[in-house]
């Protein structure tokens, strides 16, 4: 926060803001200098706060008519997809909206993974983003819970009995989790209770990654620290505001394509089906999602240790700002870390892929080998990059097109360039 | 680094248009034109009202529909019936209702706002009366099961002789469609079966149609205003978003740098 010298030019907003700088919290939010370089790759925060509001609004009212009851779950829902004006909508958005969400999410974290904007001195910001992604799928695996369907039933036992794997204590934990011996009526309120808090949770963990991303300022495409404010920046409003709102209408057209057009597609058919304990569907399979961590999980032959390497695989993330050892942030100046970066997308995507499929034969070899390639990215590639990758030069400044020689050489022309750049600016 | 741009696209694309779940089935549907699909789709008024025929007079035996009232069948976007019709409909159904001032239960003529009458009492009776087999409930059919539409459609026709390889028992048929490809239901339409009220010849295929768009409606009955809607919000996007590129590009045409 480098701006504390703004006085508000009314006297009652004076009076106002010397009590609680509300005022001098806007100016700051509109003043705010954002590199000028950023791409569209960028405007995913902003998606993702419109995403977490929307899941809020239409949630609140979902909840209004929704009824956390195994008796009367699935026929509530049913109530609101027939009967509650406009509830369609409000649901298709619902649900829709958190596979958006997600896919906002996994774009958002892949930036950053491609420009290095978890590396020093964005650490913090980086480890929220970890916990808010968790949460994110606490709050909907459990919201997937609550319609009631064989999904519903049959993945949360599955997943609820993961922690029946812990040694000695596990058996304890999953009836604790549960509220009784199987998953019923007591684990779906508690469900639903829990749905409903968490997305506050995230909303104040959001507030949190803001204000820690605002300490040091954006991170770019080019990945250098660059002066603020500089040639090199922007004020946030109008500038970044205006190309945040044109990224969220395109993203919002998809949205909408999906919600109107398509809204059950990536939903499973056998969630229309009210839960039956005594039927097994034929393949109990999550939200697309979460298939990555699902295939993981199934790829290690022991109960513990898949579920251990399931939460070891985004356990791991926190602690990539360390095991990244190149000092060097963005993937454009990093050749051959660009080509693992990719691999490592393809690696998600076949993980996500095998996910979907019988844990057998073809699947399951391939789902192993992309397991262990993905431990293998955090924990042998990275460190080993950062000391034997030979990195291309890096400019000065965001203005300066991309320099021959070292950096010493450049400095004089970077400076006359600035000078000639503030003259044109008046 | 090209060429692992190109296997990634392609991934990606196989990946995306693939449906990540598994279908059992090796047969494809059967094809048929559904009115109901697409960006403009609608429901064909007259195959909902014969749909409703089909499932009165075939499938309610043994198939409840318990999320539907018979006010629906009057309303907008469904078979939309004339309110008298649907009344009528109504009353040919008597309900249990109660407890009276006398603490008696008692049976009325069923009225609009009533569910429609389930054939058994529960699931157990329902099961007891069908060698074992729960006929599922079919309000939501149309959107628990895979393929939908066509796969309703299919397996309604799908009835076949068994190849000498599969043994099958007594009240069991074999289905192409169906997962495992045995059934329980034996095959419920056969030509003439019924007589269509508007006169419409009742071919197998005919009743088929009919009742898959039926229960497209039943699963999804505000199909009709989300397509209508979805239609004018995606334009109204459209159209915003080309406004804001414009004022973005004014905007940052102040700025040297491209975005």
């Amino acid at each position: 926060m480098s701006d504390s010298n703004y006085t508000p030019k009314s006297k009652v907003g004076k009076w106002f803001n010397d009590r609680l700088p509300l005022l001098t919290l806007a100016n700051h939010l509109t003043d705010y200098p954002t590199p000028k370089n950023l791409n569209y790759w960028w405007t995913f925060g902003g998606i993702l706060t419109f995403c977490l509001l929307t899941q809020i609004v239409t949630g609140l009212v979902l909840a209004m008519h929704y009824i956390a009851d195994t008796k009367l779950a699935f026929a509530s829902v049913e109530h609101i997809m027939r009967d509650v004006n406009y509830g369609w909508l409000i649901r298709y958005v619902h649900a829709n909206g958190a596979s958006m969400f997600f896919l906002a999410v996994y774009i958002h974290i892949f930036r950053s993974l491609f420009y290095g904007s978890y590396k020093s001195p964005r650490e913090i910001i980086w480890i929220l983003g970890i916990i808010i992604y968790l949460l994110m799928m606490a709050a909907a695996f459990m919201g997937y819970v609550l319609p009631w369907g064989q999904m519903s039933y049959w993945g949360a036992t599955v997943i609820t009995n993961l922690f029946s794997a812990i040694p000695l204590i596990g058996e304890g934990i999953t009836t604790w989790l549960w509220g009784g011996y199987s998953v019923d009526n007591p684990t779906l309120t508690r469900f639903f209770t829990l749905h409903y808090l968490i997305p506050f949770l995230i909303l104040g963990l959001v507030v949190l990654h803001i204000w820690a991303l605002h300490v040091p300022g954006n991170n770019n495409p080019v990945g250098i620290e660059i002066k603020k404010p500089s040639n090199d920046t922007v004020p946030f409003h109008p500038y970044i505001v205006i190309k945040d709102a044109f990224a969220l209408l395109l993203f919002s057209i998809i949205f909408a394509f999906f919600v109107f057009y398509a809204p059950n597609i990536l939903g499973h058919a056998d969630n229309y089906i009210e839960a039956n304990p005594l039927v097994t569907p034929a393949h109990i399979v999550p939200e697309w999602y979460l298939l990555p961590f699902y295939a993981i999980l199934r790829s290690v032959p022991d109960k513990l240790m898949g579920v251990i390497a399931m939460f070891s695989a985004i356990l791991i993330l926190v602690v990539l700002p360390w095991l990244d050892t190149s000092k060097v942030r963005s993937a454009v100046f990093r050749p051959i870390y660009k080509q693992f970066y990719w691999i490592l997308v393809l690696d998600v995507l076949v993980l996500g892929y095998v996910g979907a499929m019988p844990a057998e034969g073809l699947y399951l070899l391939i789902a192993r080998v992309a397991t262990a390639y993905y431990f293998a990215h955090f924990l042998i590639v990275l460190p080993v990059l950062g000391w034997v990758e030979k990195t291309n030069p890096i400019p000065l400044s965001i203005s300066e097109p991309v320099l021959a020689g070292s950096a010493m050489a450049t400095r004089g022309v970077r400076e006359e360039k600035i000078e000639v750049n503030l003259k044109s600016l008046g | 680094m090209k060429k692992l741009k190109r296997i990634f696209i392609i991934f990606l694309s196989v990946y995306l248009f693939q449906n990540h779940s598994i279908s059992a089935e090796t047969e494809p549907y059967l094809e048929t034109e559904w009115t109901f699909k697409g960006l403009f789709g609608k429901f064909d008024r007259a195959s909902l009202q014969r749909g409703y025929q089909v499932y009165t007079e075939v499938c309610a035996a043994c198939h409840s529909m318990q999320y539907l009232s018979y006010r629906n069948l009057a309303e907008q976007g469904g078979p939309e019936f004339t309110v008298e019709q649907a009344k009528a409909i109504a009353a040919s159904f008597e309900v249990l209702d109660g407890p009276n001032s006398d603490g008696e239960m008692f049976t009325r003529p069923a009225k609009l706002s009533d569910k429609f009458v389930k054939p058994y009492e529960n699931v157990e009776a329902s099961k007891a009366a069908n060698g074992g087999a729960y006929p599922p409930d079919m309000s939501v059919l149309a959107k628990a099961r895979m393929g939908g539409a066509d796969y309703i459609y299919s397996l309604l026709l799908g009835y076949d002789e068994p190849p000498e390889d599969i043994k099958l028992d007594d009240g069991v048929y074999y289905n192409k469609y169906m997962y495992g490809n045995k059934i329980k239901m034996s095959a419920p339409l056969s030509d003439g079966l019924i007589e269509y009220s508007d006169g419409t010849e009742a071919t197998k295929e005919q009743m088929a149609k009919d009742i898959t768009t039926f229960l497209m409606w039943s699963a999804e009955p505000h199909l009709e205003t989300r397509h209508k809607t979805g239609f004018r919000v995606i334009v109204y996007l459209i159209i915003l978003s080309i406004l804001v590129y414009m004022t973005m590009k004014k905007i940052w045409s102040r700025v040297e740098t491209k975005i």
